[in-house]
């Protein structure tokens, strides 16, 4: 098992009850005992402008230090930062990452949009039109959140390839895939709801289609559509209803899932690509390695984990 | 004297069938769940509303009875649904039923311009007497029975009676591969035979005239 230094954690971000004391001999002076070089040059009387600045530079890590003493945060958050991940990890690692970064402009760009948008079917045409036409910047927020609903939508179609193609699916990580469908769904679910909002002609007959298409599903589908529509045509209250959707309830379930997702990977680590092969002990036969990897030995998806152990959060 | 190997706890009483604590679980768990179904069933149940609500029945007046002739169609257009302005009209294709294709005499036909595949507007080409669809390319015949591409039944009808010499178009019914009404269906939906069951008739529609 090779083992790497721990990464040092710089001593200003560690809060001060949670520092190591040095070690006894390094510093401070030995007890009933004056340093030697007091003898000779007695220190500088510090000044009071000195003092203030000495104060001044520890004032935000004794901030720190109270809110951390109450929260007792920073043992889980030096965890999730510092964690351990495998070798051969690689920028396709980083998909995940990018889908969250295009939701958060996504939430982001929403919460301005909503500042002058109306949900009702006979001004929201209007409210886009002014968004675009009259608003200061509005047409470029506006563009963001419609061409980064397209940006999400791939970003999260490569992930989940990137996920299937290396086998990052297995044990024990299935509950994340699970997850992630769902998360994929949903996102499908924000991009078909949004798409009505403009209430142009284009987002009419788009969502007329999308509508009709859920309805041929048998038996529950025509039962679906008029849930959609809330009634037999797509009107008024179509447009109020995909905007709750749209605004309250899938961003709420996305960002709660979104935190089970990335406990899950915090948690359980991350998988080497297929292509890193496992590492045996030198000296070691295959066919002994063979027996020891039935108890584990340290190892996820028979891919080796740098550090002591694969479970990365427990550092 | 009885020996017990512990001593009895607070409120026991000989045949018990529950503890004092698991009672009180129950009680506390059963009283949450009713807190939240008060919440959560009236929120459901405002959301699923609508699957159950038929709307009023409206009759629009789309012209006079002199309007319409038997060997084509005239374009009208009226509101089925109130409230959102223009995008609630919607176009239907009327014309006077006719003998000749063995329909009873007197009569109107209203075929609404919705493609039965996945709801695009149709439009009547005079030159090939066709109904035909700009989305994937359905083609209905003049009685808007499906003749080609992708819809899975002819066109939808609108009823239609006379007051005071106007021609009033009503609700919006559906049509079987032999023009049969049914309840009116979502595009996309086969209408006749198990499909009548496989795509039950929504509470929202009207019953078919």
């Amino acid at each position: 098992m090779p083992s790497f230094p721990k990464p040092k954690i710089p001593d200003s971000i560690v809060p001060p009850p949670l520092r190591k004391p040095g070690k006894p001999g390094t510093g401070g002076t030995p007890k009933g005992q004056a340093p030697s070089d007091l003898k000779t040059a007695p220190p500088e009387r510090q000044s009071h402008g000195d003092k203030l600045l000495e104060r001044g530079k520890e004032a935000p890590i004794d901030a720190l230090g109270w809110v951390d003493q109450r929260m007792a945060a920073s043992g889980f958050l030096t965890g999730m930062l510092y964690r351990k991940v495998p070798k051969g990890t690689n920028w396709f690692y980083t998909l995940g990452s990018a889908t969250l970064f295009a939701f958060i402009v996504q939430a982001v760009t929403g919460v301005f949009l909503a500042m002058f948008y109306t949900p009702s079917a006979t001004q929201a045409y209007s409210s886009i039109a002014h968004i675009n036409n009259d608003v200061p910047l509005g047409q470029f927020v506006h563009g963001m959140h419609k061409w980064g609903a397209s940006v999400m939508v791939i970003l999260i179609f490569l992930h989940m390839g990137r996920t299937f193609f290396f086998g990052a699916y297995k044990y024990p990580r299935e509950l994340n895939w699970v997850i992630g469908v769902v998360l994929l769904i949903l996102t499908m679910t924000m991009a078909f709801t949004g798409y009505l909002l403009p209430f142009d002609q284009r987002s009419f007959w788009a969502s007329i289609v999308g509508i009709n298409i859920n309805g041929t599903g048998p038996v529950v589908g025509p039962y679906l559509s008029d849930f959609l529509r809330a009634g037999p045509e797509l009107g008024a209250t179509t447009l109020a209803r995909f905007y709750a959707i749209h605004m309250l309830l899938v961003p709420g379930a996305l960002i709660a899932l979104i935190g089970a997702h990335m406990y899950l990977v915090v948690k359980l680590g991350t998988t080497a690509p297929p292509w890193v092969s496992a590492e045996r002990p030198k000296g070691a036969s295959p066919l002994a390695q063979l027996d020891a990897g039935a108890n584990g030995n340290g190892r996820v998806n028979g891919a080796p984990v740098s550090g002591e152990g694969s479970n990365g959060a427990s550092a | 004297m009885q020996e017990r190997a512990k001593p009895d706890p607070p409120g026991y009483f000989e045949g018990e069938s529950m503890t004092r604590r698991r009672a009180f679980t129950v009680g506390a768990q059963a009283l949450g769940g009713l807190a939240g179904a008060a919440i959560v069933l009236p929120a459901v149940g405002f959301a699923v509303a609508p699957i159950f609500h038929r709307g009023k029945e409206r009759w629009e007046a789309v012209g006079p009875v002199s309007d319409f002739v038997e060997d084509t169609y005239r374009q009208v257009v009226f509101t089925e649904t109130e409230g959102i302005g223009d995008a609630g009209k919607t176009t239907a294709y009327v014309r006077k039923s006719s003998e000749e294709l063995g329909e009873e005499s007197g009569k109107f036909v209203a075929v609404s311009n919705r493609c039965a595949h996945l709801g695009c507007p149709v439009r009547f080409v005079e030159a090939a007497g066709n109904f035909i669809c700009p989305c994937h390319g359905g083609v209905y015949d003049f009685q808007g029975k499906r003749i080609g591409g992708p819809p899975v039944r002819p066109l939808d009808q609108f009823q239609t009676r006379v007051r005071k010499g106007q021609v009033e178009l009503g609700p919006r019914y559906s049509v079987t591969n032999q023009l049969d009404p049914v309840r009116a269906r979502d595009p996309g939906e086969f209408t006749g035979g198990i499909w009548e069951y496989l795509y039950p008739p929504r509470p929202s529609t009207f019953p078919a005239p």
